[in-house]
């Protein structure tokens, strides 16, 4: 498995390696993109999966159980600024990251099904190397996520107009530590702005509270991560104690999501401004403050871990 | 899309231009499953005024009109027939992309000498060739764990090759590049089809799902995309019919699961526990007295999808989905026990066939006039 950590360290900043669709006029790329929507594979309604390999079955079964259960009663989660999730259009939510084997991922698209009054399917971008683990390679698929390839990220979001959800601090924003809980690690080379201009989709900021204090790692180690071959091996409340089901024992912090304001590149400049290296990297710092800063009111208001 | 509306109107246009141009086909491999349901497939166009299959061995298939001349990939042979004949398209289905079908070092041979010198045969300032059609495969795209859920023509594989077909097919596609460009006058199609399903047609995967029980490596669930043994035919009638210069994937609608796939089909799976990757997956199944080849070990952990729009946007629709073509197979499979060794087998007699085409005591006309007659009465016109 030696190959998977350059793919790691990599994986959040390959959304911006993509290659660019022609650009040779505005209109025109347009229409093309028209036409070649036109073209994608109808929807089979007998089928119980999509060319994506999503199962609505498999996740209905896990959103029935322990989605519903975590959002209800082990996390509490509440909700502010869904309306801020566009009804319609790709859109790339931008999250930040935090806690080993973080459950947000699963709280947003649980919040977006309950609260959002046209619910939508969340894609969550995953590092490469989950599809050359086995049993995660046939689980995460089907409850809705994708490989972080740019291909995959401008296909779901230009093509099919889908909601897409990534976590630009990628691992990094797993492995911190719990001293540095809340405090936003470097959001990749911004190839998540690229991506969302390319496709000439909504850039929508999410913060969420809670994560960090569900599962904190106190510490890591680099010999035991050698020696079973997992991404890292930290230390939690709960892992390595209670062996490998030591990673889901979650404590249960309040959660709360905010989803911020929106950010439509199509005024930044679209698809044509994708190469403005300089744009790019501000559009991404801006994102990156604006969670922060609404990280630190939330967590300022808050009275409680546990209570919220 | 259909092909009349506004955005086909380019590729339109150039449907009656190529449909013109494409008079005197040579297609290469007509020995092979593709090369003879090629020919069979073009001989009922009219406009084609001759069809020349060249090939190793002797076909197995019955054709009308088609002319076999048994030549392996002898670039001055095949330079000499392009000429006599005046073949304007040359049609190259001979790849082949199942390791077991041949030794690596004769699929070598074939897939990559024999590309060459095929196109050597076209090439030359004099040579009448307008248009080369290459039948290449998605295996060019290869299957790993970073890949794209969707490969489109213009990505080139994020790792080299690793099986020795895949390898074939980056070398010999090269070349078809590398003539490309040297031939810009030229309409040079290449498609890459995915993994082909059909009753007739008999691939890894056929022979795969024709298992009792099929195999998984456990952990994995593949993303597989199919597409039906007659479309392959029709892509390929297409790109001879229209010029569509490029490269092109030619696959199914839709990318199936491994074991949706396998529900489709009415069978079980068979979980393989494949330890340490690919390389200890094969070894296991052989001794249940399943061989499978290289170029399969990587796709059956981590799959290939492609997108398949490109060719459709020149006006090429499919008539099955990948579904469909899986259900088909199903039914092909549970049909076959009771149909089984009733075809009559052909084979190819050359005195009979010269006899049939050119002795001048076979009535022609006559019995084409004749064929038309039974045709209306049947109709009661």
């Amino acid at each position: 498995m030696a190959g998977d950590r350059t793919s790691l360290s990599r994986a959040d900043e390959a959304v911006a390696e993509g290659a660019a669709p022609p650009s040779d006029g505005r209109a025109l790329a347009r229409r093309e993109g028209d036409e070649m929507r036109a073209l994608l594979p109808a929807i089979e309604p007998e089928r119980m999966l999509n060319d994506w390999g999503r199962s609505e079955r498999v996740e209905g079964a896990f959103d029935r159980t322990l989605y519903e259960f975590s959002y209800r009663y082990w996390f509490r989660v509440e909700v502010e600024g869904i309306a801020n999730v566009p009804d319609d259009g790709g859109a790339l939510l931008v999250s930040n990251h935090g806690g080993a084997l973080p459950p947000d991922a699963a709280m947003i698209t649980k919040a977006i099904r309950e609260e959002h009054p046209a619910p939508r399917p969340v894609y969550l971008t995953v590092e490469h190397f989950f599809k050359g683990y086995p049993g995660f390679s046939m689980l995460i698929p089907k409850i809705g996520g994708v490989a972080a390839h740019p291909a995959n990220v401008h296909r779901l979001l230009y093509d099919e107009r889908q909601l897409v959800l990534v976590f630009p601090e990628g691992r990094k924003g797993t492995e911190k530590l719990f001293k540095d809980r809340y405090r936003l690690r470097r959001f990749g080379r911004g190839g998540f702005v690229e991506a969302a201009m390319r496709a000439e989709a909504k850039l929508v900021p999410i913060c969420v509270v809670g994560a960090e204090e569900a599962m904190p790692i106190f510490a890591h180690v680099p010999a035991l991560q050698k020696l079973t071959g997992l991404i890292y091996f930290p230390i939690t409340p709960t892992f390595p104690w209670l062996g490998p089901l030591g990673m889901l024992g979650y404590l249960p912090a309040k959660f709360k999501i905010r989803f911020l304001e929106p950010i439509d590149t199509v005024e930044l400049g679209g698809a044509a401004a994708v190469d403005d290296k300089a744009l790019v990297q501000s559009v991404a710092q801006e994102i990156r403050a604006r969670i922060q800063e609404n990280l630190q009111e939330m967590i300022g208001k808050r009275r409680s871990v546990w209570f919220g | 899309m259909s092909p009349d509306e506004p955005g086909g109107g380019g590729s339109g246009a150039e449907h009656v231009v190529g449909g013109d141009s494409t008079k005197r086909v040579l297609i290469t491999g007509v020995a092979t499953y593709w090369g003879a349901r090629l020919a069979q497939a073009l001989e009922s166009f009219e406009q084609i005024e001759a069809i020349i299959g060249v090939g190793a061995h002797e076909p197995r298939r019955e054709f009308e009109r088609t002319e076999f001349v048994k030549v392996s990939n002898q670039h001055s042979l095949i330079q000499r027939i392009v000429r006599a004949a005046e073949i304007d398209t040359v049609i190259d289905t001979r790849m082949v992309v199942n390791s077991l079908a041949a030794p690596p070092q004769e699929a070598h041979e074939n897939n990559v000498i024999g590309t060459m010198n095929i196109l050597a045969g076209c090439a030359g300032p004099d040579s009448p060739v307008r248009k080369f059609i290459f039948k290449s495969a998605a295996q060019y795209y290869g299957s790993e764990r970073d890949d794209p859920a969707f490969f489109e023509e213009r990505m080139r594989r994020p790792h080299p090759p690793r099986a020795s077909v895949e390898r074939d097919l980056v070398e010999a596609e090269a070349a078809v590049a590398d003539f490309a460009e040297k031939n810009p006058e030229m309409t040079v199609t290449v498609l890459r089809c995915a993994n082909v399903l059909g009753p007739d047609v008999e691939t890894a995967f056929t022979r795969m799902f024709s298992l009792p029980l099929v195999p998984m490596v456990l952990g994995f669930d593949p993303r597989l995309q199919f597409v039906h043994e007659d479309d392959i035919v029709h892509a390929l009638e297409h790109a001879a019919l229209t010029d569509v210069p490029g490269t092109f994937n030619v696959a199914a609608d839709g990318v199936l699961a491994l074991s949706e796939t396998i529900d489709l089909l009415g069978k079980r799976a068979l979980p393989v526990l494949a330890p340490l990757g690919g390389g200890l997956l094969a070894a296991p199944l052989r001794r249940l007295g399943v061989r499978i080849p290289e170029e399969l070990v990587n796709l059956l952990r981590f799959g290939r999808g492609v997108d398949n729009r490109l060719y459709k946007a020149t006006g090429f629709t499919y008539g099955y989905t990948s579904r469909e073509t899986v259900i088909r197979l199903g039914e092909h499979l549970r049909l076959w026990p009771v149909v089984r060794g009733r075809d009559d087998g052909y084979h190819y007699e050359r005195e009979v066939e010269e006899f049939l085409r050119w002795s001048p005591h076979v009535r022609r006309e006559r019995s084409e006039r004749e064929g038309v007659a039974a045709d209306r009465d049947v109709l009661g016109i």
